[in-house]
C-alpha cells in the first residue's frame, strides 16, 4: 500500500457524483444556510455540556470543562456494507477469545509454532497469574473495541483490538440521541437502525457471565472515580443498566467473595464490569501502590467466585505485537479466511523488518507495541525532518518496542470546519459483545481528525465524533 | 440497599442545595431590610450578625477586613474560599450529584448541573453581585426546581429517602440560626428603645413590624402567618409558627417529622440510636409550647436545638454514610 493521491470519500465518489446512501443526506445539506447550521453547533454544545459528557481539565481557573468535538455530518453505511463488516467483527472477536482461552490453558496454539512463545512469555501484557484459571463460558473480552478504517470500496481494515477496557460507547449513544434532538427531519427521510439498547445488550450479557449457580446474579460497574476522563460513561452505563457505580473502597473482600458496603450491610456482588485496568485492580496483586482497587480481588476471582469484565490479562491478546498473528489464529481455531484485513506490519524487533522501517520512515506509521491513545506514535508522511531523526533514534534503541505499517488511506467524511463542509478523516470502533452470543448495536463510535490532513483521530490529539448510522 | 457512599453522596448534595437556597433566602432579606431607612450602625451590626450566625466572622475578617454591603455579598455569594458561600454550595452539590450521578434520573442530573454551569456564568460576569437581589431570587426558585425536579422523576425509594434526610436536617439547622439572629437583633432593637425618648416610639413599633415581616418573608412565611393566625404580627406567634407549626414547611416542627419519616424507611440493624435521637426531637416539637421556651429565653433553646441537630447529623453519618464495617455487619 502507498500514500494515495485520493482518499476514499465516504461522500462522493472519485468522479464527484454523491453515492446513492448519502444522496437525502446532500440535498438537505444544501439547504442549510451556514446560520442555521452555527445555530445548531450551539445548541449541540450547550446540551453537551448540560448533560456533562465533559472532562475537567486541570489547572483551569474557572473550572471549566471541556466538550469533545461532535459533528453533526453523520458516517452513513448502506446495510450491505455494515452486514459483512458485522460477520468480520464476530469472526475476529470470537477468535480472539479462543486465542486468550488458548494461551492461558493448553496453549496449542504455540505448540503449533503459530506464534513464537517468547511473544507471550515475554509480554508484559500476560497475566501468568491466569495460567489454568477457568472464566465463565471461556469468554475473557465480553465487551470489545475494534478500531476499524476504511481504505477503499468494501475494504476494511483493522487498525487495533482494544480488549482491556475500550471506552467510548457512550458517545455513540449521545451523538445519536443529540442528532435526533436536533435534526428530527432527517430521521424521517432515513431508516437509522437504533442503537439505544445496547446497555440492555449490555446488562444481558454481563448477567449470562456470573459464576455457574447464581441464578439473579448482581452486576456492578466499577469506576475509578469522578475525576477519571470516562467517568461519564461509567454513571451513564450503570444508571441504564440500573446497576450501581462502585469505586474500590466500596467493595470488600471476605472469604474469598466480593461484597459491596451498602446501608443495609454487606451485600454480594457477583458480575463486575470493571473500567479500570489490570494493574489498579488488586494492590495485594499487582500494583501495591494503588489505592483505586480492591484487596484480595484476585483470589476471589480465581476461587471463580466473582465475573470480571473484561477479564484479566486480555492485553495479551489485543498488543501490537500479537496483532499480526490475527490472521493466522483465525485460520488456526476457525478454519476460516479472515474477513477483515490486517494492516502489513512491520517488526522493529527483527533486523530486516527494522531496517526496512529506518529507510522508510517518512512513508511509514511508528507505533509503539504497548502504546495507546494516539501518544508514542510517528505519522511519517506528516511529521517533521527533525521528529524522523528523534524516532529513528528511539527506534535503534528499543526496536523491539515498536512496529510500523504503512500509512493508511483512512477514508474521508464531509465535516463542518471553520471555512465550510471540508473531507475530513475518520475511523470506526463498533463495539462487540460476548457473553452466551456474540452481539453488537448497529454502530459505532466515529472518530475524526479534525485537522486537515490530519490522520490522527484520538481524542487526546484533537479529534471529534460523529454519529454513526447504519440504514435498514 | 444503597451503596453508603452513595447515601453519603445524595445526603450531601442535598444538604449544600438547601445551603444555598437559605443563604440566598438571608442575604436577600438583609439587602431588602437595607433599602429602608435605618440608622448609621444598622448596615454593620445586621452584616456582623449574619456572619455571626454561620460563624464565619473570623475568616471574613482576614479577607476583608470592613464590614459592608459589598464586601459581605461578595464573601457570602461568590468567594470561593468560603466554603458556606453561595457559589461553594452549588459547586459542592453539583460534585457531590455528579459522584453519584448514575442514582439520579437524567432530569434531575441535568438540572442541577445547568444550575452550577448558570449560576457560574451569574458570577464570572459579576451579575451575581451587581444585581444581587435578582440572583439571590434565582438561587431560591432553581432550590425549588432541583427538589420539584427530584419529587417529580426520581424512584420513591431510599435513594430518595437519603436526598430527603438531606434537606430537612440542613433547612432544621437554617431556619433555628436565622430565628436565633432575628431574635437577637430583636433584643438589640428593644434595648434601644428603652433609651429612646416618647417621641420614637412610633417609629420603632414599625420598625418590629418590619423586623418580624422579613423574618417570615425570608422563610415563605409571611402569607402564612397571616393565613394561621388572622391578627398583627407579635415576636412570640413568630416562634411559635417556625417552631411548633408542622403545617409550616420550614418549621422545626415540620423540618423533624420529615426527617423522622425518612429515617424510618431507610432504618437498619445499627441505626436504633438514630431513631431514638429524631425521635426525641420530633415528640418535643410535637408536645411542646412555645410558653416554655420563651420562659427559659428563646437563644438558650435554639441553642440546644442546633446541639441536637449536629449530634443527629453525626449519628446519620455514622448509622448509614460511613461504610459499615464488615467486622460487626454481618453478612446478609
Amino acid at each position: 500500500m502507498n500514500m494515495p493521491t485520493r482518499f476514499y470519500n465516504e461522500m462522493f465518489a472519485d468522479d464527484g457524483a454523491v453515492r446513492p446512501h448519502y444522496g437525502p443526506m446532500n440535498d438537505w445539506l444544501k439547504q442549510q444556510t451556514s446560520e442555521i447550521i452555527a445555530e445548531k453547533r450551539r445548541q449541540a454544545d450547550l446540551m453537551f455540556h448540560k448533560v456533562g459528557i465533559t472532562f475537567a481539565v486541570y489547572g483551569e481557573e474557572d473550572g471549566a470543562e471541556r466538550l469533545i468535538p461532535f459533528d453533526i455530518i453523520p458516517r452513513v453505511f448502506p446495510k450491505s456494507e455494515w452486514s459483512a463488516l458485522e460477520r468480520g467483527l464476530r469472526q475476529r472477536v470470537q477468535t480472539l477469545n479462543m486465542f486468550l482461552h488458548d494461551v492461558y490453558h493448553e496453549q496449542n496454539i504455540l505448540k503449533a509454532g503459530i506464534i513464537p512463545p517468547d511473544r507471550i512469555f515475554n509480554n508484559a501484557q500476560y497475566r501468568p497469574e491466569m495460567q489454568g484459571v477457568n472464566v465463565a463460558r471461556q469468554i475473557y473480552s465480553h465487551i470489545s473495541g475494534i478500531d476499524i478504517v476504511r481504505a477503499g470500496e468494501g475494504e476494511f481494515y483493522v487498525l487495533e483490538d482494544n480488549l482491556r477496557v475500550p471506552s467510548g460507547v457512550s458517545y455513540m449513544l449521545e451523538d445519536r440521541k443529540m442528532m435526533m434532538r436536533l435534526f428530527p427531519e432527517l430521521f424521517s427521510q432515513y431508516k437509522v437502525a437504533p442503537v439505544a439498547h445496547y446497555p440492555d445488550m449490555l446488562l444481558d450479557t454481563l448477567r449470562s457471565v456470573a459464576p455457574s449457580g447464581i441464578d439473579n446474579p448482581t452486576v456492578v460497574v466499577m469506576t475509578p472515580g469522578a475525576y477519571n476522563s470516562a467517568y461519564f460513561e461509567h454513571a451513564f452505563l450503570a444508571q441504564q443498566m440500573g446497576v450501581e457505580l462502585v469505586e474500590g473502597q466500596d467493595l470488600f473482600v471476605d472469604d474469598l467473595h466480593v461484597y459491596m458496603r451498602t446501608t443495609r450491610g454487606p451485600k454480594r456482588v457477583d458480575v463486575i464490569y470493571r473500567r479500570i485496568d489490570d494493574d489498579y485492580l488488586d494492590p495485594l496483586a499487582f500494583r501495591a501502590d494503588s489505592s483505586l482497587g480492591v484487596p484480595g480481588l484476585l483470589n476471589c476471582y480465581r476461587a471463580g467466585h466473582v465475573t470480571l469484565t473484561n477479564a484479566i490479562g486480555t492485553g495479551v491478546a489485543d498488543d501490537k505485537s500479537i496483532y499480526p498473528f490475527v490472521p493466522d489464529m483465525i485460520r488456526f481455531y476457525l478454519s476460516e479466511e479472515p474477513i477483515l484485513h490486517n494492516v502489513p506490519t512491520f517488526q522493529c524487533r527483527k533486523p530486516d523488518e527494522l531496517e526496512y522501517t529506518l529507510a522508510n520512515l517518512d512513508k511509514l506509521v511508528v507505533k509503539e507495541t504497548h502504546g495507546a491513545g494516539g501518544y508514542g506514535m510517528l505519522v511519517g508522511p506528516a511529521a517533521s525532518k527533525a521528529e524522523i531523526e528523534e524516532f529513528r533514534r528511539v527506534l535503534i534503541d528499543k526496536p523491539e518496542q515498536y512496529i510500523s505499517q504503512p500509512t493508511l488511506a483512512l477514508s474521508t467524511c464531509p465535516t463542518y470546519v471553520d471555512s465550510g463542509i471540508a473531507p475530513r478523516h475518520i475511523d470506526l470502533r463498533p463495539f462487540v459483545l460476548s457473553g452466551k452470543e456474540v452481539q453488537l448495536a448497529p454502530g459505532g463510535l466515529t472518530r475524526v481528525a479534525l485537522k486537515e490532513g490530519s490522520l490522527v483521530v484520538n481524542s487526546s490529539q484533537g479529534g471529534g465524533t460523529k454519529d454513526t448510522w447504519v440504514l435498514e | 440497599m444503597l451503596l453508603s457512599r452513595t447515601a453519603d453522596h445524595l445526603y450531601w448534595h442535598a444538604r449544600y442545595i438547601e445551603r444555598a437556597e437559605n443563604t440566598a433566602r438571608m442575604l436577600g432579606v438583609n439587602y431588602e431590610t437595607l433599602l429602608m431607612p435605618h440608622k448609621a450602625h444598622k448596615e454593620h451590626n445586621l452584616w456582623r450578625a449574619t456572619l455571626g450566625l454561620s460563624e464565619l466572622e473570623p475568616q471574613f475578617i482576614e479577607l476583608y477586613g470592613e464590614i459592608n454591603t459589598a464586601n459581605v455579598l461578595q464573601f457570602m455569594i461568590t468567594d470561593m474560599r468560603n466554603l458556606s458561600s453561595i457559589q461553594s454550595c452549588l459547586w459542592a452539590a453539583r460534585e457531590n450529584a455528579r459522584a453519584v450521578r448514575g442514582s439520579l434520573t437524567s432530569e434531575l442530573y441535568e438540572t442541577i448541573n445547568s444550575v452550577w454551569i448558570e449560576s457560574r456564568e451569574w458570577v464570572t460576569t459579576q451579575r451575581a453581585i451587581n444585581r444581587a437581589p435578582e440572583y439571590l431570587e434565582w438561587v431560591k426558585m432553581r432550590s425549588h426546581l432541583i427538589l420539584g425536579v427530584a419529587l417529580g422523576t426520581m424512584l420513591k425509594d431510599e435513594t430518595f429517602n437519603f436526598l430527603r434526610m438531606g434537606t430537612f436536617i440542613e433547612r432544621a439547622d437554617n431556619t433555628a440560626r436565622l430565628l436565633d439572629l432575628k431574635f437577637f437583633e430583636h433584643s438589640e432593637i428593644s434595648h434601644a428603645k428603652e433609651k429612646d425618648t416618647e417621641q420614637t416610639q412610633g417609629e420603632n413599633d414599625s420598625k418590629d413590624f418590619y423586623h418580624w415581616a422579613a423574618l417570615l418573608r425570608s422563610v415563605s412565611g409571611f402569607e402564612v402567618y397571616r393565613q394561621t393566625y388572622h391578627d398583627v404580627i407579635t415576636p412570640e406567634r413568630v416562634a411559635e409558627l417556625l417552631i411548633f407549626r408542622k403545617e409550616m414547611p420550614r418549621s422545626l416542627a415540620a423540618c423533624m417529622n420529615d426527617l423522622r419519616k425518612n429515617i424510618q424507611y431507610v432504618r437498619n440493624d445499627y441505626s436504633a440510636k438514630t431513631e431514638r435521637l429524631v425521635g426525641r426531637m420530633h415528640a418535643d416539637l410535637q408536645y411542646g409550647q412555645i410558653q416554655e421556651v420563651l420562659q427559659n429565653g428563646i437563644h438558650a433553646y435554639l441553642t440546644e436545638f442546633l446541639e441536637k441537630t449536629f449530634e443527629l447529623g453525626q449519628q446519620i453519618s455514622q448509622d448509614f454514610l460511613v461504610p459499615l464495617n464488615p467486622a460487626h455487619a454481618k453478612v446478609a
